[in-house]
């Protein structure tokens, strides 16, 4: 993605953006612009909970309700985020869906079934995360394959090697201590996987602005050629990128593993686009035009509660589909819209 | 002489601006001549060439085809009716396609062939090449041909006949600079293939640099200089290089523009046998402090010798800088970088900046690890560093926050060279600096490159612009075929000996001491 933006050292939180805007009197119609693009789906998101709340007074606004939302999709948020890493770097990763399977599978199969202890389980299932992301690296990187299309092909391998492990078949019998872990423990009544979530994205957050890492992942997604000639090593960051996103999607896989309590062979493809949905929706707001993990929570929650509501108003379950599939078409267009627009050359 | 005249121009005058790119010039191409155009940069040539293709109205002056006067612009259907074809540089030719595929490309494009079938094209394509005495496989992607067999091929597709030609042969075939990425040795299957389509009628406008070649294949010449007609179409039988080269540069003496003072110091750099798919062997030396300039016509190596010290492509030799060895065999732009070696890159947008990103990310690109603290990255200390660096090199606007691609080319170069210069590099390289820059920038970039030698840097400055090598180099390095042919020192640093060595450097050794 190359997309033009204000200096992401300089938007580090939404909330600091209108205090800058006065600063600036001078090209305040340009602030103006970006600060409103970078509040329109934080915005959008209140609005959207306004609105169901008055709708459905009874069902939706309550803490309960407040308490699912947030606490039954982490799985959702942090595949997300595991998204984001490679989409900064300039590559895709399809295989997330196919590597959070494999590895609520291997904890399922592991634990469950072996009787490994389940911390070693989930290292296990974390380090095949790692390796995931290092073959993807590697058919990119040494034979210079299209990420796309190398993560799509892995990413359905990966579902035949889960198949094969579970026979095709559910499994259950995970130890119930990762449920405890997982969603059982509730701290102000929600679902402790949301901590975990949120604790990822700040961590995130820090590593994308304020580490060395972050910041070549950066440069590296801006312009690649640029990125070699001042010294980056592409290559290697470009690898060790998809890396930490299969790692990160094998970690969402152990919280799959925590919520259901078992591995469904099928369980975690259905994740995969509402996780570009979220990616992408992501990248139109906090910093408009990049990548970045606030706007990526934000937007996941914006999804679900749109697809909540919609369904506590009587909506079809296809709702589903059409507001997922329909997000993501409409939030590229968005930030093709937004990249369109703005002047390219002043002198 | 008394052949047909095929294309005439007469008073032809083009203003950009203050520049008067052409000033009442007139040439005159008879069928079955090649003729050649020379002229250093900037002398109009391109202008000219650009309103016989009707690119550029001309302010003032006519254009006539077969005697008759035609409209300017000059109108595609004119273009097209009366078989007036160029061949560019660049050849336009899609690679990943099949030399026949190639041949018809611009037919099966317009409609006016109907048999696109592959069989049909080949069979096409071997007997038209064969008409023109060349053989190769049509059914090979082009870009397995040789350099040469490409720019025959971009030939033979510009004269062969089209089903809606009117005329037997071109009227006018304009070849620009065509030979100028082409090894010595292959120079000659190409002339023979112009002397060809000239045989069977057509005029040919041969552009070139290179004088020798355009002594012995073309029968009449004309230079261009400051867009005035220097030498009007004289028959080159007798004509020598020195006419040609005075006619080029120009007599009137230039004076020396103020120059950075000659420098004693310690060699900072090292450079022995320098050696890629380019360039043959190349040493040299330079002291810190020193600016030297590396110059020549294209194709002669001089635009590669700055990629390959910063290991951007694949080069053997020995290279020490600050008396410390560089690997080249491993070299990679981040080696050269921590030993000291900084790159401005010629392709600003592509290769220089960030566009995308504010002026703050580009700069810190190189300094990040200064910016290290306790809670990760310091915003401020970078914010500062960014501020403090736009004021210094007085970048406009002066918000850091700004994307570089809001930023004009001289702007966005003076970040470019900011970046660079915060590492405070032992060499610094510098590929054609003020390229796409407006006069004010222009002088600021220049300025920062003598206080960058000032503070001790070794400076490379690769350009084609003769007037910014004299007002900047202590020294001028011409380059040919690969290799130095000339070291300018000091005082013989002037625009003209630069422009004369370039023109001369293919030429013999002769000549080469009569430029001294």
């Amino acid at each position: 993605m190359t997309t033009d933006t204000p200096a992401p050292a300089e938007l580090t939180a939404a909330a600091s953006a209108p205090r800058r805007t006065a600063d600036a009197a001078g090209t305040a119609h340009v602030r103006w612009g970006t600060t409103a693009e970078r509040l329109a789906l934080p915005v959008g998101l209140l609005l959207l909970v306004a609105v169901f709340s008055i709708l459905r007074p009874q069902s939706f606004a309550t803490t309960d309700n407040a308490a699912a939302i947030l606490g039954s999709q982490a799985v959702l948020v942090v595949l997300s985020l595991a998204l984001i890493i490679p989409l900064r770097c300039g590559d895709f990763d399809l295989s997330v869906g196919g590597t959070l399977t494999l590895s609520t599978m291997l904890v399922a199969v592991l634990n469950g079934m072996h009787g490994w202890p389940l911390w070693a389980a989930i290292a296990a299932a974390l380090l095949a995360g790692a390796l995931v992301g290092a073959i993807n690296g590697f058919f990119v990187i040494v034979f210079g394959i299209n990420s796309f299309i190398v993560t799509l092909g892995l990413g359905t391998f990966l579902l035949g090697v889960v198949s094969w492990l579970s026979d095709n078949r559910i499994v259950a019998g995970i130890d119930p201590k990762l449920l405890d872990l997982v969603v059982l423990t509730r701290p102000l009544g929600v679902p402790i996987e949301f901590y975990y979530a949120l604790g990822l994205c700040l961590f995130l957050w820090f590593v994308f602005e304020r580490t060395l890492l972050g910041r070549r992942w950066l440069y590296v997604g801006a312009q690649r050629e640029v990125a070699r000639l001042s010294g980056i090593r592409v290559s290697a960051t470009r690898w060790g990128a998809l890396v930490w996103s299969g790692t990160i999607a094998a970690a969402a896989g152990v919280l799959y593993a925590g919520t259901t309590g078992s591995a469904d062979p099928r369980g975690g493809v259905a994740f995969l686009l509402p996780a570009f949905a979220a990616a992408f929706l992501g990248g139109t707001c906090v910093q408009p035009g990049q990548f970045n993990p606030l706007g990526t929570v934000i937007a996941a929650y914006f999804l679900i509660v749109g697809i909540t509501g919609l369904q506590m108003m009587g909506a079809d379950p296809f709702v589903q589909d059409l507001f997922y599939g329909g997000a993501l078409v409409i939030a590229v267009s968005l930030s093709q819209l937004l990249r369109g627009r703005r002047p390219q050359e002043l002198g | 002489m008394a052949a047909e005249v095929a294309v005439a121009v007469a008073g032809l005058t083009k203003r950009f601006g203050t520049t008067q790119a052409l000033s009442d010039v007139g040439l005159t191409l008879r069928a079955g001549e090649v003729h050649g155009l020379l002229g250093h940069n900037g002398s109009g040539k391109s202008t000219l060439i650009k309103v016989l293709a009707g690119y550029e109205r001309p302010d003032a002056g006519t254009v006539r085809v077969r005697g008759e006067e035609v409209p300017t612009p000059v109108p595609a259907s004119v273009l097209r009716d009366q078989a007036i074809r160029f061949v560019h540089q660049t050849l336009g030719l899609v690679e990943r396609l099949s030399v026949a595929e190639n041949l018809w490309l611009d037919d099966v494009a317009r409609g006016s062939r109907r048999n696109v079938s592959f069989g049909a094209q080949c069979r096409d394509a071997r007997a038209t090449l064969a008409d023109f005495g060349l053989s190769v496989d049509v059914r090979l992607p082009v870009a397995g041909l040789s350099a040469v067999e490409k720019a025959n091929l971009a030939i033979v597709r510009a004269v062969c006949r089209r089903p809606d030609d009117d005329h037997e042969v071109p009227t006018l075939l304009v070849l620009d600079e065509p030979t100028a990425f082409l090894p010595e040795e292959d120079k000659r299957a190409l002339y023979g293939l112009v002397e060809k389509v000239a045989a069977r009628g057509s005029a040919v406008l041969f552009v070139s640099h290179f004088l020798e070649e355009v002594l012995t294949l073309c029968d009449r010449v004309t230079v261009l200089r400051d867009g005035q007609v220097t030498v009007a179409e004289q028959p080159t039988e007798g004509m020598t290089h020195e006419v040609l080269v005075e006619a080029i540069v120009g007599t009137a003496p230039g004076g020396a523009p103020p120059r950075p003072d000659a420098c004693a110091a310690e060699v900072a750099a090292d450079v022995e046998g320098l050696s890629t798919d380019v360039l043959d062997d190349v040493s040299l030396s330079i002291r810190a402090g020193e600016i030297v300039g590396v110059t020549g016509l294209i194709g002669s190596g001089c635009d590669d010798v700055l990629g390959a010290l910063f290991g951007v492509a694949p080069a053997t030799g020995l290279v020490r800088v600050g008396g410390v060895p560089v690997d080249l065999r491993r070299h990679a732009p981040l080696r050269a970088m921590r030993a000291g070696i900084a790159l401005v890159p010629a392709d600003r947008n592509r290769h220089g900046v960030f566009r995308a990103l504010s002026i703050t990310d580009n700069l810190a690109v190189t300094t990040l690890r200064r910016h290290r603290g306790p809670a990760g990255l310091s915003r401020r200390g970078l914010r500062g560093a960014a501020d403090t660096a736009v004021r210094r090199y007085a970048v406009r606007p002066a918000e850091p926050g700004r994307p570089v691609q809001q930023l004009s080319g001289g702007n966005a170069q003076k970040v470019l060279m900011a970046k660079w210069l915060g590492v405070a590099p032992r060499l610094l390289l510098l590929e054609e600096p003020t390229q796409g820059v407006d006069v004010g920038a222009r002088r600021q970039i220049e300025d920062l490159v003598r206080a960058a030698a000032r503070d001790g840097a070794a400076v490379l400055l690769s350009s084609g612009d003769p007037d910014q090598l004299a007002a900047l180099c202590h020294r001028v390095l011409v380059f040919s075929g690969g290799r130095v042919t000339r070291s300018l020192d000091d005082a013989e640093v002037t625009k003209k000996n630069i422009t004369r060595a370039c023109l001369l450097a293919t030429s013999t050794g002769s000549d080469e001491k009569e430029a001294s």
